[in-house]
């Protein structure tokens, strides 16, 4: 039912491929890239997610930054106050993005379309002015800074330590990776075929006796989840959580990693991801208006190329 | 699965288009609904399958007050049906189609890891076959003609196994032997199974009805056995004509 | 423009090979109307009828042949000029501007229409004259979009299944406006229909198509009493 994905051993062999290019980044690549990759994998993580609500369910969110930035913050709050186990913060990253998202799903939920996405956006900025004006919690534009690391049971005793480049980025490729798998999952399920129908034909879904409410709602938040799993990532990676992490720019660079990506994949944000990460942080050191050639580009794509980077692998 | 409407009002603004209109159906009875365009046919299936909430009246499906439930449940409760314009997923296949609707069926769609899909298969091959579509397995449902629409939106319908089937306009834009097929398909139904049909090809209403209510303008106007209806004068005034 | 040679045909059209991506559905179709006639395209679903009406009406580019309307050619126009050369296509399932009123629908289409006569076919466009397009139901959207057509003054009306989700009366009252606008008008009628009888009932020849292909062509007195050729191409 779901075309296209995993269908072949050559499918498969390439994502090997990918895996241990990835994996041998740290061995090989100047320190500035292995930041850039672990800033791409995270924003991943982010994207995927956003996949998950764009691509399966058909839910058009220009809001996911909210769960992104509210897993930051969660997770810098507590390692601020010397929470530093690894699983405890990225747990409660997805716990607390999980939690906003239930009584803004409940509510944008309602709509559809152009009209939720307006909802979404303006309940993210919402949160946004909030970060930056609740200075007694966030500390406002200041942000929250001076995040440490968090260790791992196990770490010390082999000598490794989160704060060297190599083993955080091997971290945040364990857990796109593992979120990659996660989401294949779910979306072979039964839970993503019932997504894929209610994105196909909702009516049709009621008629069939399905909760389509219940469905869209269960899959915003486990987006949600996800996405604070990442916000958690980016706030242990940069050392602050900032309220720019929810800003509506957020949430564009993410769909816009979704769709020149390839949605409804999975491995079309995490290339999408890639693309926009590698714009922001590599082209900006050449090119002034990186932002200006990424926007051109997201045209391009939309109108030529509509099913993404994995459209054009998939054509061959 | 007998049902009822009971009293439905529907008004939108200053337009009855269903006024305290009264449907009772036996389960396992063949129901057609006829009458002029916008006489408020496809109204009533809206109300009765709760796309639609009636300004006044009730309905209710076998022993469950159905008024206030929502599509979703009444169709848990056994209520399968059609629309006018044929509702499929028109991105995918016609097996895939089929498969959606059985998997529905399943209510599984809370298991968050892949199930073996086996005996799903068995099922959709089997039910393209009794649709006669078999040969259109893979193609997709936004490239099928007309008529292959309806009869899909149809097996649509009947994979949910309902009690009691709302049908709206099967016969539309079918060829004759799309009209054929899809009166034998159902007639092939499960007697128990509660049939109401709303249609305009005659031939079909007379060949499948049991018992024949006519709406116009909102209003029940007749309610009977087929010769009755037929024979009624008003009835031919407003519908029937020179039949 | 070609002009083709004067015989008064309202409509020829010679080879017509038209389609969906890869998939052929119209394959070397040949038909003409004359001028004032009308003419009914008759077959199972999927035999192409509706390809090749949209072919004509440039709602879809055909591949080869050519078609031309009062001497015109049109083949590879945009369908706005083939409607502006007067040619009008009622499309099937209807396709009225559901946001718009039944009085709006049909003065937007209007080329010096008359409203008054399209009301007086049509009783019911004309009680809900103020309605939004959505709140018709379907029998009534099919009216409207009949109406529509009308109220651009056609010479040439293509009709794609126009009795769908007409009430068995209407469909006997459309009959008679067809008649009606072929002698008070001269417009020419090219009817696509699974219903036989109002085929029959309007049409001077009838054309049968079978897999894209034009399988039968002949008067509609001696196709309607050929219950043998009936069966044959239409499973009756």
């Amino acid at each position: 039912m779901i075309r296209g994905r995993f269908a072949s051993a050559r499918n498969a062999g390439l994502l090997v491929v990918l895996v241990l290019g990835l994996a041998s980044i740290p061995l090989w690549a100047p320190r500035f890239w292995i930041y850039i990759a672990t800033q791409a994998l995270i924003f991943a993580v982010f994207a995927m997610s956003l996949d998950l609500l764009l691509g399966y369910a058909g839910l058009p969110s220009f809001g996911h930054a909210a769960f992104y930035g509210v897993g930051a913050y969660a997770c810098a709050l507590l390692a601020l106050r010397q929470v530093d186990g690894l699983l405890p913060l990225l747990l409660v990253g997805a716990a607390s993005a999980a939690l906003v998202a239930v009584p803004i799903g409940a509510l944008s939920l309602r709509t559809t379309g152009i009209y939720f996405l307006m909802l979404t956006l303006a309940f993210a900025q919402v949160l946004w002015g909030l970060a930056v004006n609740w200075t007694s919690l966030t500390r406002g534009t200041d942000g929250l800074i001076g995040i440490p690391r968090p260790t791992l049971f196990g770490l010390d005793a082999l000598g490794i330590s989160l704060y060297e480049r190599g083993a955080f980025f091997v971290l945040c490729l364990i857990v796109a990776i593992a979120t990659f798998a996660l989401l294949q999952v779910l979306a072979r399920s039964p839970f993503g075929r019932t997504l894929e129908g209610i994105r196909e034909n909702e009516t049709r879904m009621r008629a069939l006796g399905v909760p389509t409410f219940r469905f869209r709602f269960a899959a915003f938040v486990v987006a949600a989840a996800f996405a604070g799993v990442a916000g958690s990532l980016a706030a242990m990676s940069n050392g602050y959580a900032t309220p720019d992490f929810l800003y509506w720019t957020a949430s564009g660079l993410a769909l816009v990693a979704v769709v020149v990506g390839g949605a409804r994949s999975l491995i079309g944000p995490l290339l999408g991801a890639f693309l926009v990460l590698f714009a922001q942080l590599g082209l900006s050191t050449y090119v002034e208006r990186w932002e200006l050639i990424l926007g051109a580009l997201f045209i391009a794509f939309v109108l030529f190329v509509p099913g993404g980077l994995i459209g054009l692998v998939r054509r061959t | 699965m007998d049902l009822a409407a009971t009293g439905v009002t529907v008004r939108f603004g200053a337009l009855a288009a269903l006024n305290r209109v009264d449907l009772e159906v036996v389960g396992g009875e063949r129901r057609a609904v006829i009458g002029p365009n916008g006489a408020g046919k496809t109204t009533l299936l809206n109300v009765i399958a709760g796309e639609l909430r009636p300004t006044e009246g009730s309905v209710r499906l076998g022993v469950h007050d159905a008024t206030r439930l929502p599509p979703w449940r009444r169709a848990r409760l056994g209520l399968g049906r059609t629309f006018q314009r044929s509702t499929l997923f028109s991105r995918l296949t016609v097996a895939e189609n089929v498969a959606l609707a059985v998997r529905a069926r399943y209510r599984n769609g809370w298991r968050f890891w892949p199930v073996g899909d086996r005996a799903l298969k068995e099922e959709v091959t089997r039910r393209l076959e009794a649709g006669g579509i078999a040969h259109l397995a893979d193609r997709l449902a936004a490239r099928l003609g007309h008529g292959e629409r309806r009869i899909l939106e149809i097996e649509l319908a009947l994979a949910v196994n309902p009690s009691a089937l709302l049908l709206d306009e099967p016969m539309a834009g079918l060829s004759r032997d799309e009209r054929q097929a899809t009166l034998a398909r159902l007639r092939s139904l499960p007697k128990d199974v509660t049939v109401v049909i709303v249609e305009h090809d005659l031939d079909a209403v007379f060949a499948l009805a049991e018992r024949i209510t006519v709406l116009d303008h909102g209003v029940k106007i007749a309610d009977g056995a087929p010769a009755d209806v037929r024979a009624n004068p008003r009835v031919q005034e407003v519908y029937l004509g020179a039949i | 423009m070609a002009r083709s040679e004067a015989n008064g045909d309202r409509l020829m059209v010679t080879g017509l090979t038209a389609g969906y991506g890869a998939s052929v559905a119209v394959r070397e179709v040949s038909l003409r109307v004359g001028s004032g006639e009308a003419v009914a395209l008759l077959g199972r679903n999927g035999a192409g009828k509706t390809t090749a009406l949209m072919a004509i009406a440039g709602a879809i580019r055909p591949s080869t042949g050519s078609v031309v309307l009062d001497g015109v050619t049109i083949s590879g126009l945009p369908s706005h000029r083939i409607a502006r050369l007067g040619l009008s296509l009622v499309p099937q399932g209807r396709r009225i501007f559901t946001t718009l009123s039944v009085r709006e629908n049909l003065t937007l289409a209007s080329r010096g229409g008359d409203l008054a006569q399209v009301y007086s076919l049509f009783e019911v466009l004309a009680t809900r004259a103020a309605s939004a397009g959505s709140t018709l139901s379907g029998g009534e959207q099919q009216m409207l979009a009949i109406g529509r057509a009308l109220m651009t003054r056609p010479h040439l009306l293509l009709l794609d299944e126009p009795s769908e989700g007409l009430a068995p009366q209407v469909v006997r009252s459309l009959a008679d406006l067809i008649a009606r606008l072929r002698r008070e008008v001269g417009v020419s009628i090219l009817i696509a229909e699974q219903n036989l009888a109002l085929a029959f009932a309007v049409a001077d020849r009838v054309y049968v198509m079978e897999r894209g292909e034009v399988v039968h062509e002949g008067v509609t007195g001696s196709f309607r009493d050929d219950h043998a050729l009936q069966r044959r191409f239409l499973g009756v």
